[in-house]
């Protein structure tokens, strides 16, 4: 069976154009990311039982890029998968209709597991309350903790994560853009103001 | 996209591209334990159907219920319409319940179009007389593409009535579009006069050989006989019907083994195909109809989630 491909992702022109401050370089993701990934395995006293699950479209890439260096500290490879959750957005109606991305369970699911919702940067909240949702349809993990290169703050909703690469305080006015080399051709988080409010 | 989907013309092929990469998701829920997303919550969905259907109508529920939405099936029997109710009143009072979504089939051409013009709902053209059935065509296409990759250059062999399929009609529009060679093939009774023009300006060619033209496809659909048009005197019999234009087993051994038989149902076994083609491995009837749910999903997520589509 040929697989039909979805429609390819293309970053948002304007996070091409876009002048901000860099907060991290490639250097300072690699590292943030090798500490998230140790601290995951410290948490879970090694790999049993842990599932990796990025969102699109970046944290499949830092999802993917936790696994690897899990698997160089460990030996092991841990389930990875990725967990889209346009259809649970809370502001789905608010937008013209965008088409899904891919949703693949690693082939031992999630029932029981210990997963690790891997996503770039945590805001309001709403993006992981729509994913836990999301789970909720595909399984029941033992526990799930949520794994993020950034925290910019402005919880909307009683929702943390358990492992932040940088904690970026921010004005709710600017914009905080995460590049990824396998999506963007670079690593970077940079910062830039607005004028209009976000 | 379009507000409706009247017609295979209101889409382009990024259009067509978006619904396709939906459907792919929408396939995979299918296998899950839990079929359900919430992407339609709230939203309500009138199956309206003038004409007998089991395959489209439990595939558009089925869809809208999988997406969360509230689907109510109106069927012509059994309703107002039975007591003389014209179809604007019809729709009107349905579309007054404030409904989101109006899945019609209706036996005039232009039904759709029509009903589009009398209320705010989305419409989704779900067959109108000889006219067309766009989610019909997208399913095919999409089966095919799945079984044999993009149909650029494919060649295409559909076989069948093509004066009164509104399936040809569709699958021309939409392979068209996604480049695939169609070779029309039909009893010249059955051809509609002026097809010489109409195939130039579709960009199909035409046939009356299957023989010829049945080694050379990548994949070939058999349109169903509609029984009542055997009456009508466009062939004499069934049994003359088969031997010149049915996909018999005889005829199978012609088609190269890994090109898809696709059938949009109901099948006239032993008439138009034969159970050896029918149920053969190359066989995609089955695959078509997983991929019809898959298909109505997208559709109706993309007509209906976002912004635009309250009323």
């Amino acid at each position: 069976m040929v697989p039909v491909h979805p429609v390819p992702d293309t970053p948002p022109a304007e996070a091409a154009t876009l002048e901000g401050r860099t907060v991290l370089d490639a250097r300072d993701i690699s590292r943030a990311l090798t500490r998230i990934s140790h601290e995951i395995l410290e948490r879970n006293k090694g790999t049993e039982g842990l599932v990796l699950l990025g969102i699109p479209t970046r944290g499949v890439h830092l999802a993917r890029r936790i696994a690897e260096r899990i698997s160089r500290v460990e030996g092991v490879d841990v389930p990875l998968g990725t967990l889209d959750i346009t259809m649970y957005r809370d502001d789905l109606r608010q937008h013209p209709t965008r088409g899904p991305h891919r949703t693949e369970m690693p082939p031992g699911g999630v029932d029981g597991k210990v997963v690790v919702l891997v996503d770039d940067v945590l805001f309001s909240g709403r993006t992981v309350r729509a994913a836990l949702d999301a789970m909720n349809d595909l399984g029941r993990p033992a526990t799930v903790r949520l794994a993020v290169l950034v925290d910019r703050g402005h919880r909307e909703l009683p929702i943390r994560a358990d492992h932040v690469g940088k904690n970026l305080p921010s004005a709710r006015s600017e914009r905080v853009m995460v590049r990824v080399e396998e999506f963007d051709g670079h690593d970077e988080v940079s910062i830039a103001s607005t004028t209009e409010e976000a | 996209m379009h507000k409706h989907l009247l017609s295979i013309d209101d889409l382009d092929v990024r259009d067509v591209e978006a619904l396709f990469a939906t459907a792919a998701e929408m396939h995979d829920v299918q296998n899950r334990s839990v079929k359900k997303l919430p992407a339609l919550r709230g939203r309500t969905v009138v199956n309206l159907f003038f004409e007998d259907s089991t395959r489209t109508r439990s595939s558009f529920e089925i869809a809208g219920k999988w997406l969360s939405a509230d689907v109510i099936n109106v069927s012509a029997k059994g309703s107002s319409v039975s007591k003389g109710e014209s179809l604007r009143d019809t729709v009107l009072t349905v579309a007054a319940m404030g409904v989101d979504g109006l899945v019609i089939r209706h036996g005039a051409s232009g039904a759709a179009q029509q009903v589009s013009q009398w209320t705010d709902a989305v419409v989704v053209n779900a067959g109108d007389g000889m006219h067309e059935h766009p989610t019909q065509a997208l399913l095919d296409a999409y089966t095919l593409q799945r079984r044999i990759g993009p149909l650029e250059d494919k060649h295409v062999v559909i076989v069948g009535d093509l004066t009164h399929s509104r399936v040809f009609r569709s699958n021309v529009l939409l392979l068209d579009k996604l480049g695939a060679h169609v070779t029309a093939v039909a009893p010249p009774t059955l051809m509609p006069a002026g097809v010489t023009a109409w195939s130039k300006d579709a960009g199909f060619s035409t046939s009356h050989d299957l023989d010829e033209v049945l080694p050379e496809a990548d994949a070939v659909m058999m349109l169903r006989v509609q029984r009542e048009r055997m009456s009508g005197g466009y062939f004499p019999s069934a049994r003359e019907y088969t031997v010149g234009y049915g996909l018999t087993r005889e005829r199978l051994a012609l088609l190269r083994p890994d090109a898809p038989i696709c059938h949009p149902g109901p099948m006239n076994r032993g008439l138009e195909i034969a159970a050896d083609a029918a149920d053969a491995a190359q066989s995609a009837v089955l695959d078509q109809v997983s991929a019809g749910v898959a298909i109505r999903m997208s559709v109706l997520y993309h007509l209906l989630a976002g912004e635009g589509s309250d009323q």
